[in-house]
């Protein structure tokens, strides 16, 4: 199995003369000291270019445009994707423009962003998108020049024939090719063959960025639209009575809009809104149970000692094992709420008109916007649209469309267009959230330390899968027993990146640790220990390949020489989820006294690397999400309303608090999964147990710099 | 209500607005200059940063009445052409995720480097950690900076 090199900066400066096309990239923006050539939009590449297939278009002039049909939120899958399809077509990247494609349900399937779904699913769409294509264009070169197709050869956008000396650009067949109709099945590329996937190509909307151009949907304007503000009522309330009477008086507000239990402050910009906002006077009451975070930490303690279980997984005779022990580890591990923070706050353009509405926005999930527009307004799906802006984070909070249906409610009551928006504070205390959890987790260990029972109980809050029952040690331990208890409580939650693993990984990782503690094994021995039991003897279904965790966790101990330094105090995790396997190694230096983060170490094998620039881009994204909010972030409640209201209280991770980082992935010859949740996962229990290395205190609870055992110990986080 | 003269990218503008509307909101709504990014809106993320008077700036807590006279670079102004060596830097190094925070970075970076050209990795970090990135694309603003600083 060959490792890749790890990503240098001579990777950079390598293609640090390639540009990409985005919508109005110029070809020679990298080399600013050249002279200025004319570049010819995409819209007028476009008005020339015949389609081929859902996902491209080329123009007489040989430039191609591909479209990107799922949302962009930083996963970078508006570069990755393109890629794919240049690959197989033998395009030129440097005459490739991505354009973003709007909601439709007809060309593409699966056009959301959530679960790290996107490139497993598509992969071999894509290639097939670009393999037609090519294989049109092969077929009109061959018949222009009356050559046979197989002798024909293809590279960066160039068709030649050796034998009769002819080439051309794809612009030349393109007529003649797009009216040919392309074979259902065509030979795919052998991956050794690739020239584009795994380069490390930059992204595609690199200038828009970095010169601030309209992008992201709370810069989408049209002339004579509106803006709009909501309060929401506190979670388990409704709304008593409002008085709008100071917040209309307020130059600038056109109307005050009560639908639900929300009310929206209308009116010609954003300013006078914030302002309005809070004069709104508004009397809630009681509809349901409120709750506070007080109140949760009782019902888990309630329900993790009464509550009525669902039996996820049963393996073997738990109680018997647990009787025969030498030894039973216990521990409980919890979370806090979390919110989804990213750092543009939801928004979303409507214009509901008699028949159709147009939605213009950031979301994850058009299709489920669009269904939630219909279902408000009665006008059929077929006449709303959606159009995709770039999305600034999601982190799974835009996979909900409760923002666009305020957006559709307000266009709607003011009959005209409008665009909503939150401020932070809507963000923090009126969203949906990552919920609270607790675990229980139990150990029959055997007189030589083998574990022969294992019991995981979790206590979450409206959903039924607080728990993974197929994830390691699974498969490992003969007897299993593996339980959900569900609290329902009036907040609302989602999907926050990494579902339940986001937490899960870590209580799972961390009790594994206190088993190899109590057990008289070291961590990586133990885990290679019971690796080779579910190989050879698995019991029950597992999720996970075996012979992948064996290859991440071997690398991640090599690479971070482990247990080699005795002075430096080491805490691995290995997590399989999202398809991808990623295992960390946290190292922390004892300075004096003062234990010091300085490097995690990650070896992910997400089977072939599309860009290795986006893949190491989530792989340290995700540790650095994964760490700031094992270590700083807390959300609590207050009878319904979250307590953090802005980022002053709501602790986000800063530049100065994330160590050095060094990625590695692993080539397994599979085809690519997803990256954009499955290195965050496991990087909690990394440094978590290496703080129990350095320290001996066993953090069991998140965030780490609130738990009591944390309090006296001086944790530094420095690079160097 | 009431006017104001504003000198923004080396132009100037007039806007009728209340005196307390933050710099960010006249920015982004009243003159269609929607690079510096609205996200906090308390002055701790840095994603609306802009120059005034060649200081890093939090527009979002920044009223309108207090700009006076003062010369104000907003991300769109920074340079001509996107070539400001930050922007070079940032391209380069393909900074962004989402991209978002990623103006409000360039500024900080940009009055940083105005300040002390030639920074340590200290000062780097010292400096970038009033922005915050979401995506955590922490080890690469500070890679961008130091190679912005080094090619300047």
């Amino acid at each position: 199995m060959a490792t890749l090199t790890k990503a240098s900066r001579r990777d950079f400066l390598k293609i640090a003369g390639t540009s990409v096309g985005g919508l109005v990239i110029g070809f020679n923006w990298f080399s600013c000291d050249s002279p200025k050539v004319e570049v010819i939009s995409t819209e007028e590449i476009l008005a020339q270019a015949k389609s081929f297939n859902s996902y491209l278009s080329i123009s007489p002039s040989g430039d191609v445009v591909i479209y990107s049909p799922n949302p962009e939120l930083g996963q970078n899958i508006k570069t990755s994707f393109p890629m794919v399809v240049a690959e197989e077509l033998e395009a030129d990247w440097e005459k490739v423009r991505v354009v973003q494609a709007n909601l439709d349900t007809e060309k593409y399937d699966r056009q959301l962003t959530g679960g790290s779904g996107a490139m497993p699913h598509s992969w071999e769409i894509l290639r097939k998108a670009g393999a037609t294509a090519k294989f049109v264009l092969v077929a009109a070169a061959a018949k222009t020049w009356n050559v046979p197709a197989e002798e024909i050869t293809l590279e960066k956008g160039i068709i030649s024939h050796k034998g009769s000396g002819k080439s051309g650009h794809f612009g030349e067949f393109v007529a003649e090719a797009s009216a040919m109709t392309a074979p259902e099945e065509v030979t795919l590329k052998d991956k050794k063959d690739f020239k584009i996937i795994g380069t490390p190509v930059k992204n595609v909307d690199t200038k828009e960025m970095y010169t601030g151009k309209p992008l992201f949907g709370l810069d989408f304007y049209r002339e004579g639209m509106k803006h709009a503000m909501i309060q929401r009522a506190p979670f388990g309330m409704k709304i008593k009575t409002v008085d709008e009477s100071a917040a209309r008086a307020v130059a600038g507000v056109t109307d005050v809009v009560t639908f639900g239990t929300s009310v929206a402050v209308v009116g010609t910009s954003t300013w006078p809104l914030m302002k309005a906002k809070k004069l709104l006077r508004i009397e809630y009451e009681p509809d349901g149970t409120v709750e506070s975070t007080t109140d949760h930490d009782r019902i888990f303690t309630d329900l993790m000692a009464n509550g009525k279980a669902e039996v996820k997984r049963s393996d073997g005779d738990v109680n018997q094992a647990f009787k025969s022990a030498a030894k039973v580890v216990v521990a409980e591990y919890q979370c806090p709420f979390l919110a989804h923070s990213p750092m543009e706050p939801e928004n979303f353009f409507a214009h509901v008109q008699a028949d159709k509405v147009e939605l213009i926005g950031p979301t994850q999930t058009p299709d489920r916007a669009r269904l939630a527009a219909a279902e408000i307004t009665g006008i059929p799906k077929e006449n709303i649209t959606v159009e995709l802006t770039r999305l600034g984070g999601g982190f799974g909070r835009r996979l909900r469309a409760d923002y666009v249906e305020e957006a559709v409610h307000v266009s709607k009551a003011i009959n005209g267009p409008v665009k909503v928006s939150w401020s932070r504070e809507d963000e923090l205390t009126g969203g949906a959230y990552r919920p609270a959890v607790r675990y229980r987790f139990e150990a029959a260990l055997d007189v030589e330390g083998n574990m022969i029972g294992y019991k995981l109980r979790g206590v979450g809050m409206n959903e039924a899968n607080s728990t993974r029952p197929n994830n390691f040690p699974c498969g490992a331990v003969e007897n299993v027993l593996i339980e959900n208890v569900v609290h329902t409580s009036p907040i609302t939650i989602n999907a926050w990146r990494a579902p339940v693993t986001n937490f899960l990984a870590y209580a799972e990782q961390s009790f594994l640790d206190e088993v190899a503690l109590e057990a008289g094994k070291d961590p990586v021995q133990m885990r290679l220990e019971l690796y080779e039991k579910a190989k050879s003897n698995p019991i029950g279904n597992t999720d996970y390949n075996v012979n992948r965790m064996i290859a991440v966790t071997k690398e991640v101990a090599e690479k971070s020489n482990w247990g080699k330094n005795p002075d430096v105090k080491q805490g691995i995790s290995v997590y399989f989820s999202h398809r991808s396997y990623v295992a960390q190694v946290a190292n922390i230096e004892m300075q004096g006294g003062t234990p010091v983060l300085k490097k995690i170490t990650a070896v992910t094998d997400c089977g072939m690397v599309v860009n290795p620039i986006g893949a190491n881009h989530q792989v340290r994204g995700g540790i650095v999400d994964g760490m700031g909010h094992a270590m700083f972030t807390n959300l609590t409640f207050e009878n319904g309303v979250p307590k953090q209201k802005n980022f002053d209280s709501y602790r986000l991770i800063r530049l100065k608090e994330v160590p050095e980082i060094d990625t590695y992935f692993l080539d397994s010859g599979f085809d690519p999964t997803g990256l954009g949740e499955p290195a965050l996962p496991p990087t909690g229990g990394a440094i978590a147990n290496a703080i129990f290395a350095a320290t001996g205190r066993r953090l069991r609870s998140q965030p780490f710099i609130e738990q009591k055992e944390f309090s006296d110990i001086k944790l530094e986080i420095r690079r160097a | 209500m009431a006017n104001f003269n504003l000198k923004i990218n080396g132009k100037s503008h007039t806007v009728d607005v209340e005196d307390d509307t933050p710099l960010l909101w006249v920015l982004r709504d009243h003159l269609g200059l929607v690079g510096t990014k609205f996200s906090c809106g308390i002055a701790q993320c840095g994603a609306c940063t802009v120059h005034l008077n060649g200081n890093a700036t939090f527009s979002c807590v920044t009223p309108v009445s207090s700009v006076g006279n003062g010369e104000v670079v907003t991300i769109e102004g920074l340079s001509e052409d996107g070539d400001h060596p930050v922007q070079k830097a940032w391209a380069e190094v393909d900074v962004a995720q989402c991209g978002y925070c990623q103006a409000g970075q360039i500024m900080t970076a940009a009055a940083f480097l105005e300040e002390n050209p030639k920074p340590s990795m200290e000062e780097i970090d010292n400096a970038m950690n009033r922005n915050i990135c979401r995506c955590g694309t922490y080890h690469k603003i500070r890679e961008a900076v130091a190679l912005a600083a080094k090619t300047n």
